[in-house]
């Protein structure tokens, strides 16, 4: 097995902590992984450095540092295959753009399958990968016992691994990082990052948006635009604006650290989880939503026992393990789980929400596409397909089970 | 794990129930005469509020009734939903 990589020292100092000023072109409401990224390529690509970045706790304090830190492009349908994807050439390239190296390891995530059904959607999502330009294989499980040797590929299991996607390109990275690298290029080209700043409403104008309330004080703005994931409904039931989403517990959970064994992604629909090994050691394990809607940002524990004992079984090696902390955080899932990218009823108002439990991946993507999307004040092409008006016409991207998890 | 309250059955563990979402949420009078922003609220739009919220659950592994309870979705405190026991 390959040393344990050094870990990157962060700078000591990356952003600064500016008083927020009393107007700004645009603000930016949330400083997860995506209001920073958005701020980012509306500097970069768009010119627009009058921007503020508001956050009601600490940077990259909610979902950003809360996720299994997984990245694949493996979607079955073409609007989700082009945008994912898109975010997956830019994780590439970010890196050296960003001069700090958040350990972006394209590892290979297996997406098992489990039944002879699953067999038949894992190779028709493999061809429609292929046809949209995403690397996907079909492996047997012999390959699979090389790609990871540590999975339990006997028959005699309850679900044995009949095969699995294999989509080489995807992987993981250090999430937090990944935020204070956006952080740190956004700050430098002018961008305030405030802190301990919540936005709790709205000023209006007709049918404008002339700014937000917050903790700190009004703050005018030409454009708003949320990145506030969870708790995006609750600013917008402020302005009567009803969106369809819902809050869920997403809960994950590591071990202690323990040697290098398991060198890649392996998830699995059916008997429901995911797991890969950090690059400190931990091995890293989610599952599903919690059924009920919550923001208490903890879910309950038989979820937590069933996804370990599907975890157990396919990795009977981590039967000695010890679970270290378990955590949740609060996801915004919508009816055909996928996420909103778009305009609102309101002019300058715009939405990035519903990424559910997969947009940790998304993380570059969104942010040049919401960029485009605030700065032009249209959608830029990949994310034309995600408005809210999908709800109405019909046109929905239904991802749930088809792309490799259930939600 | 919940503790949730069955009108019928008592306390049991939430891994007894199935969950339904937001409660009080009728099939519409006249689906045929609905355009389709309507249809659209009906089928999609549900409340999802930090604090109190009607909800309703199954108790699919015990007497597989529905009933109606409220609940903080910020803290999990649950309280039977005074309005009469038989969901709508
Ligand atoms: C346990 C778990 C596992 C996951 N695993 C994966 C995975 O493996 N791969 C993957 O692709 N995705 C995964 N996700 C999903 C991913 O984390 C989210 O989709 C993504 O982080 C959402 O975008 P964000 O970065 O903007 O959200 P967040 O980081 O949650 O950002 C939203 C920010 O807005 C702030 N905010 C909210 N309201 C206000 C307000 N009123 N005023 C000011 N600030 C506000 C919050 O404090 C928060 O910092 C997982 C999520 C969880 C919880
Ligand atoms: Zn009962």
């Amino acid at each position: 097995m390959a040393p344990l990589p050094v870990q990157p020292q962060p700078p000591p100092r990356l952003w600064r902590s500016p008083e927020p000023k009393r107007h700004y072109e645009v603000v930016i409401v949330g400083s997860g992984g995506h209001g920073l990224a958005t701020a980012y390529y509306l500097a970069r690509n768009h010119g627009i450095r009058d921007v503020a970045v508001l956050e009601r706790g600490w940077l990259a304090g909610g979902n950003m540092a809360r996720n299994t830190t997984i990245i694949r492009s493996n979607y079955l349908f073409d609007e989700s295959a082009a945008l994912y994807n898109h975010a997956l050439d830019l994780w590439e390239q970010l890196p050296a753009e960003l001069e700090y190296d958040f350990l972006f390891s394209q590892r290979g995530v297996l997406n098992l399958a489990h039944t002879e059904q699953e067999v038949r959607d894992s190779r028709r999502r493999v061809f429609a990968n292929q046809l949209n330009g995403v690397d996907a294989e079909w492996v047997e499980p012999a390959e699979i016992a090389e790609l990871c040797p540590i999975l339990n590929l006997s028959e005699d299991i309850r679900y044995p691994v009949l095969g699995a996607t294999l989509q080489r390109r995807g992987g993981i990275a250090k999430h937090d990082h990944v935020a204070w690298a956006f952080a740190r290029k956004a700050d430098e080209m002018g961008v305030d990052l405030i802190q301990g700043c919540e936005v709790t409403g709205f000023e209006t104008d007709g049918d404008r948006v002339t700014g937000v309330q917050t903790s700190l004080g009004p703050i005018g703005a030409g454009r708003v635009a949320l990145a506030a994931a969870g708790r995006t409904t609750l600013l917008t039931d402020t302005l009567g604006l009803r969106l369809p989403l819902q809050s869920h517990p997403l809960q994950a959970l590591v071990s202690e650290l323990l040697e290098p064994i398991h060198p890649c992604v392996v998830m699995s629909n059916h008997v429901h989880v995911y797991c890969s090994q950090a690059h400190k050691g931990e091995l890293v394990l989610g599952a599903g939503i919690d059924t009920y809607n919550g923001y208490g940002q903890r879910g309950s524990v038989h979820v937590i026992e069933r996804q370990m004992a599907a975890a157990l079984e396919l990795f009977p090696i981590f039967a000695q393990a010890h679970v270290i902390r378990t955590w949740a955080g609060t996801v915004d899932v919508t009816p055909d789980a996928s996420p909103i990218i778009g305009p609102t009823p309101y002019e300058n108002l715009f939405l990035n929400c519903g990424w559910g439990t997969g947009g940790f991946k998304a993380t570059p993507g969104v942010g040049w596409v919401y960029a485009h999307t605030i700065a032009t004040g249209r959608p830029h092409p990949l994310n034309e397909p995600y408005g809210l008006d999908r709800f109405t016409t019909g046109a929905l991207i239904d991802e749930h089970g088809a792309a490799a998890v259930a939600h | 794990m919940l503790l949730i309250h069955c009108p019928w059955c008592g306390d049991r563990d939430e891994t007894e129930f199935h969950y339904g979402g937001q409660a009080h949420v009728d099939y519409p009078d006249n689906p045929n005469d609905m355009g389709d922003a309507d249809w659209a609220g009906y089928l999609f739009l549900r409340d999802n509020p930090r604090g109190l919220f009607h909800e309703r659950w199954s108790h699919t592994a015990g007497c597989r009734r529905w009933f109606n309870v409220v609940r903080d979705t910020a803290t999990n405190e649950i309280h039977p939903e005074t309005a009469g026991k038989v969901a709508p």
